[in-house]
């Protein structure tokens, strides 16, 4: 027996919950090819001890949800720098709605105005993070809205 | 177990929840489990494995796509590794997969090993036992893929895959060195780049030197990217799946599969069992300091914690 193993079967008498683990999807919906940001984002919260599902550039709404589900999220991350975000973000909700997954946490990421940042807020975008934004505010943001 | 009533009735959310709950060792786990093992031993699980870049993932895809079209479900588990150092794992593999996530006869879900050697999560087992239940014909896992301590997937699949690649001398050494008595097929992925022949034939004579009576596992041909030789990889599939139930080599390994999980799960309970009890009492820590002190060894410390018991 290994003695990762070991040491884990030791933390979980003491803590239960030991190996439960925030799980967040990082997608770009549209034809958005500024992946930066979202690789950037997708370390530091897998550096932060999250497991990061990456799906790559041009994913659908439908493949965000659909992975969102499949994959049992905690947050889906949207990262998004086209513009487009008007006409993305809404559908991805919608289809979440749709699919009783209307409690997951979503967050926004890129260029978005501050105008459309407090619009998608209404709709249930609970965090909006742009250019400049340290790592550090993101993985806080995630880790207090999941836990609670 | 309302969730597992769920799964049984085809809903994804149920099966994914389910997965998360055996992932985490949540209590509740366990009971489900116990629920879904009348339900499983249907599908065909296959295992690929291989050095990073080989082309597992792409592989993984084009498979899936092959088998959808022949009117089978499919699930698919792809691992890759967490930090030792932070827990975190980054899960790529999907992005080789996006045209099957939004099937609805197709299943994905990516894993952390969560500490674990060998290839896999130490859950990895369970959670194909899941997309068993959930009625998926056939499971495709895909290995972390580091390594020659590879050897979980045996464990796990009926059918191994050993993806590997031309021009990557050292990759046919890797193969040597001990992934070569794992392998049911041979692929060698990436057949549009240069010195394919020379990798199979390599493997070839490998295996010809290797092999002693029974199966002699195939060398197969792909460009997993393009979709080239798929058809070729799942005849030799359905070849050794064909072996295996002529053979009776099919019972056969399940058989040895449940005694390596009875004996795990004994395992596991046994040692928790007994570190929890000496964990109250403080009696580990106690004896670790004897064994440092010479006063004791670790043999009879083992004794005095199973007496305990
Ligand atoms: C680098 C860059 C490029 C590179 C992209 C390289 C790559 N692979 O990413 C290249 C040169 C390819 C490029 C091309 C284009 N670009 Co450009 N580009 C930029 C630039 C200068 C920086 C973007 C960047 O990488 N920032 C660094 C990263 C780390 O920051 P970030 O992405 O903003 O991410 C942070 C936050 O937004 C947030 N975040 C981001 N994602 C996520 C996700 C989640 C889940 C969370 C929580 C947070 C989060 O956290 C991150 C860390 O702080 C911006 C200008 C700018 N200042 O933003 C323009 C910019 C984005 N580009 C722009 C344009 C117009 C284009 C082009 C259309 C130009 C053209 N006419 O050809 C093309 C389109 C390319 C395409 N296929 O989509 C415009 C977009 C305008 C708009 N949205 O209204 C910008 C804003 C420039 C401008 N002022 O006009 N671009
Ligand atoms: N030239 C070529 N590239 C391939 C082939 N199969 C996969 N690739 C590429 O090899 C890279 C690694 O593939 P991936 O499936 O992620 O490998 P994995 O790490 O083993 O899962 C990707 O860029 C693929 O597009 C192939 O047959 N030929
Ligand atoms: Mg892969």
């Amino acid at each position: 027996m290994d003695t990762t193993y070991i040491y884990k079967l030791e933390s979980k008498v003491d803590t239960v919950t030991s190996m439960r683990k925030i799980r967040v999807l990082v997608a770009k919906p549209g034809l958005d090819g500024h992946d930066r940001g979202a690789k950037v984002v997708a370390r530091a919260l897998r550096d932060a001890g999250m497991e990061v599902i990456y799906t790559g550039l041009r994913q659908t709404p439908e493949q965000i949800v659909e992975t969102a589900l499949q994959e049992d999220v905690d947050c889906v991350g949207l990262s998004i720098l086209s513009g487009a975000h008007m006409t993305l973000v809404p559908k991805v909700i919608e289809l979440l709605k749709k699919n009783q997954a209307a409690d997951m946490l979503v967050a926004v990421g890129g260029i978005i105005p501050d105008e459309d940042a407090a619009r998608l807020k209404e709709m249930g975008v609970r965090g909006v993070f742009g250019p400049g934004t340290s790592t550090q505010e993101i993985i806080t943001f995630i880790q207090s809205h999941v836990s609670a | 177990m309302e969730l597992v009533d769920r799964l049984l009735a085809g809903d994804r959310r149920a099966c994914a929840r389910l997965i998360t709950l055996v992932e985490n060792e949540a209590p509740e786990a366990q009971q489900a489990l116990k629920e879904i093992h009348p339900h499983t031993g249907k599908a065909h699980v296959i295992g690929v494995t291989g050095p990073p870049g080989a082309g597992k993932s792409s592989l993984v895809d084009k498979l899936t796509q092959y088998y959808r079209e022949q009117g089978k479900t499919v699930g698919v588990i792809a691992v890759d590794p967490s930090s030792p150092f932070t827990g975190g794992a980054l899960l790529g593999d999907r992005i080789r997969m996006q045209e099957r996530s939004t099937d609805p006869g197709v299943f994905i879900r990516s894993m952390g090993t969560r500490g674990h050697m060998g290839g896999l999560a130490l859950t990895t087992k369970d959670a194909i036992k899941i997309l068993d239940a959930f009625g998926k014909d056939i499971i495709l896992v895909e290995t972390v893929g580091t390594g020659q301590d590879e050897i979980d997937i045996i464990r796990a699949a009926d059918t191994v895959l050993v993806v590997t690649m031309p021009s990557l001398g050292d990759d046919i050494q890797a193969i040597k060195a001990g992934i070569l008595e794992i392998g049911d097929i041979f692929v060698v992925n990436k057949a549009d780049l240069d010195f394919v022949d020379k990798a199979v034939m390599e493997l070839e004579m490998m295996l010809d030197f290797n092999s002693g009576k029974g199966w002699r596992p195939p060398v197969v041909r792909t460009v997993a990217n393009m979709g080239g030789g798929i058809e070729e990889l799942a005849e030799a599939i359905q070849a050794h799946i064909e072996y295996l139930k002529k053979e009776g080599l099919y019972e056969e390994k399940r058989r040895l599969k449940v005694e390596m999980e009875l004996l795990e799960v004994l395992n596991r309970r046994v040692v928790k069992e007994v570190l929890e009890k000496a964990k109250k009492t403080n009696e580990f820590d106690r004896l670790v300091d004897l064994i440092l002190e010479r006063e004791t060894d670790c043999y009879s410390a083992a004794e005095t914690l199973l007496q305990k018991k």
